[in-house]
């Protein structure tokens, strides 16, 4: 089978996930940005999501294709590393136009999955997991409260979002180019898309952590004062 | 006035492609900046045949950059610092009195050490033999405007028809891919009206013969074209990831 055994076929599947990964982090972006615009309405979009089947469904398409795109990221680092032959060279300067993101995709991807794992536990466990065994889901905006008012944690997702940016600004690009959907005249153009959308991503969500952390230890300090 | 200069090489030296190999150091005094790096690396031979030992192995052949011999990984660069050079092109004019030198073979899994800074390079002989041509009956020479051909095009050709096959893409690449090579070579002929007809054809068995000979997977890092002796353009590698991906869907 092609996606198994031919390079391209290999790039295109990592391509294909790394897309619908990207998508779904602008739509979980934009419903993170209603939390700032209304606090009912974020917990309306909560409850919208909870464990309903359409909800489920999704949650395991995008588990899957987490899975599949971190499969493939192991398998193609193997694979590249081998190619490299054993010895390696001394002296290794980086050549003109080569993005740092691009060379270290692998490393960005542990320091997102990292962040996943928390994120995981700290939302994800708290709402959709718990009502999928039946018990009543914490309240998302107290939820979302409660985690960024805490230093450690925003500095943690402050640091993950900044791989994400990272890892998005090569991957976006670089996904249309093993697609094929380039030439000489979109290949700079495809390479400000990808920036522009990793930006806006990123922008959404650094926003929610930062408006709730300054509220969360403003309102600290007032009730310390009094 | 000649200007002179006095470098410090650190050259690969490797008995075999299975013995272990090591750096050795050599120093050359009042080097002209007008001569070229393989004229300095014959100075050195010079130097070490009279001194009745082994002379560093090294590929070249036309040394006017068009037969895609010579290779040699020249301070972290393929072909040197210069860009869109090959290493025959390169001139000590580029280096400065004291520098020290370091020369490598093409590292690559697909391209093993033959001696010193000699790699085999037969991977990419081996897949053009599996597609990159075009099969035509040749019989009497055809009208050369017969077949219309936009300029732009035959342009485009003609940029992906310079790659020398040296390859500069695949030592330069960090998952030892070589993409650029094969991405120009199914480009030139899939641009073309003659080699379109065996476009698919010609892109799978390309690319499983690139697969099945152990070089990397593309990560779309652009190492390569930016190290390109003839300035491949990056786009090369889109087209041949387009053919593959439409051929595949097509069976």
């Amino acid at each position: 089978m092609w996606l198994f055994n031919s390079s391209v076929g290999r790039k295109f599947v990592m391509s294909i996930t790394g897309a619908c990964l990207a998508f779904f982090l602008l739509f979980h972006a934009s419903m993170n940005l209603v939390a700032i615009i209304s606090e009912e309405g974020y917990n309306m979009i909560c409850e919208f999501l909870g464990a309903n089947w359409y909800a489920l469904v999704g949650t395991l398409g995008l588990a899957f294709l987490a899975v599949v795109h971190i499969i493939y990221a192991f398998a193609l680092s193997i694979i590249n590393y081998r190619a490299r032959g054993r010895e390696r060279y001394a002296v290794s300067d980086r050549s003109n136009g080569v993005e740092w993101a691009s060379m270290n995709m692998l490393v960005l991807g542990f320091i997102i999955l990292g962040g996943l794992c928390l994120h995981l536990v700290n939302f994800w466990a708290k709402m959709q997991l718990v009502e999928i065994l039946g018990s009543e889901p914490a309240n998302g905006v107290e939820l979302i409260k409660y985690t960024f008012s805490k230093w450690y944690f925003a500095i943690i997702y402050l640091l993950w979002f900044v791989a994400l940016w990272y890892h998005l600004t090569h991957g976006i690009w670089s996904a249309m180019q093993t697609l094929g959907w380039s030439n000489n005249i979109w290949l700079p153009r495809i390479k400000c898309i990808s920036n522009i959308i990793a930006t806006i991503i990123v922008l959404m969500f650094v926003a929610v952590l930062v408006w709730y952390f300054v509220a969360g230890n403003c309102c600290c300090a007032s009730a310390c004062a009094a | 006035m000649d200007k002179t200069i006095n470098v410090t090489l650190k050259i690969w030296r490797q008995a075999g492609p299975k013995v272990k190999g090591h750096f050795e150091t050599y120093k050359l005094d009042n080097i002209s900046t007008d001569s070229s790096f393989l004229e300095m690396l014959d100075i050195l031979n010079e130097q070490l045949i009279s001194e009745k030992k082994e002379p560093v192995v090294f590929d070249h052949d036309c040394r006017e950059g068009i037969c895609g011999m010579c290779s040699l990984y020249i301070n972290g660069h393929p072909h040197g610092p210069d860009s869109a050079v090959t290493t025959c092109q390169l001139h000590m004019r580029r280096f400065h009195d004291g520098d020290t030198i370091t020369v490598e073979p093409w590292r690559s899994n697909a391209f093993p050490v033959i001696r010193d800074l000699m790699v085999d390079r037969r991977a990419y002989d081996k897949i053009m033999q599996a597609g990159g041509f075009v099969s035509v009956n040749t019989g009497g020479v055809p009208d050369a405007n017969a077949i219309p051909i936009p300029k732009k095009d035959a342009d485009e050709a003609m940029d992906n028809a310079s790659c020398i096959g040296c390859g500069a893409c695949a030592a330069a690449c960090k998952n030892g891919s070589a993409m650029l090579f094969v991405a120009a070579k199914v480009s030139q002929l899939a641009l073309l009206p003659q080699g379109k007809v065996e476009a698919a054809r010609r892109v799978k068995a390309m690319l499983g013969k690139m697969d099945e000979l152990g070089f990397g997977n593309c990560t779309n890092t652009g190492a390569c074209a930016a190290e390109c002796p003839k300035c491949v353009p990056l786009s090369a590698i889109a087209r041949l990831n387009r053919e593959f991906i439409c051929a595949k869907f097509k069976d």
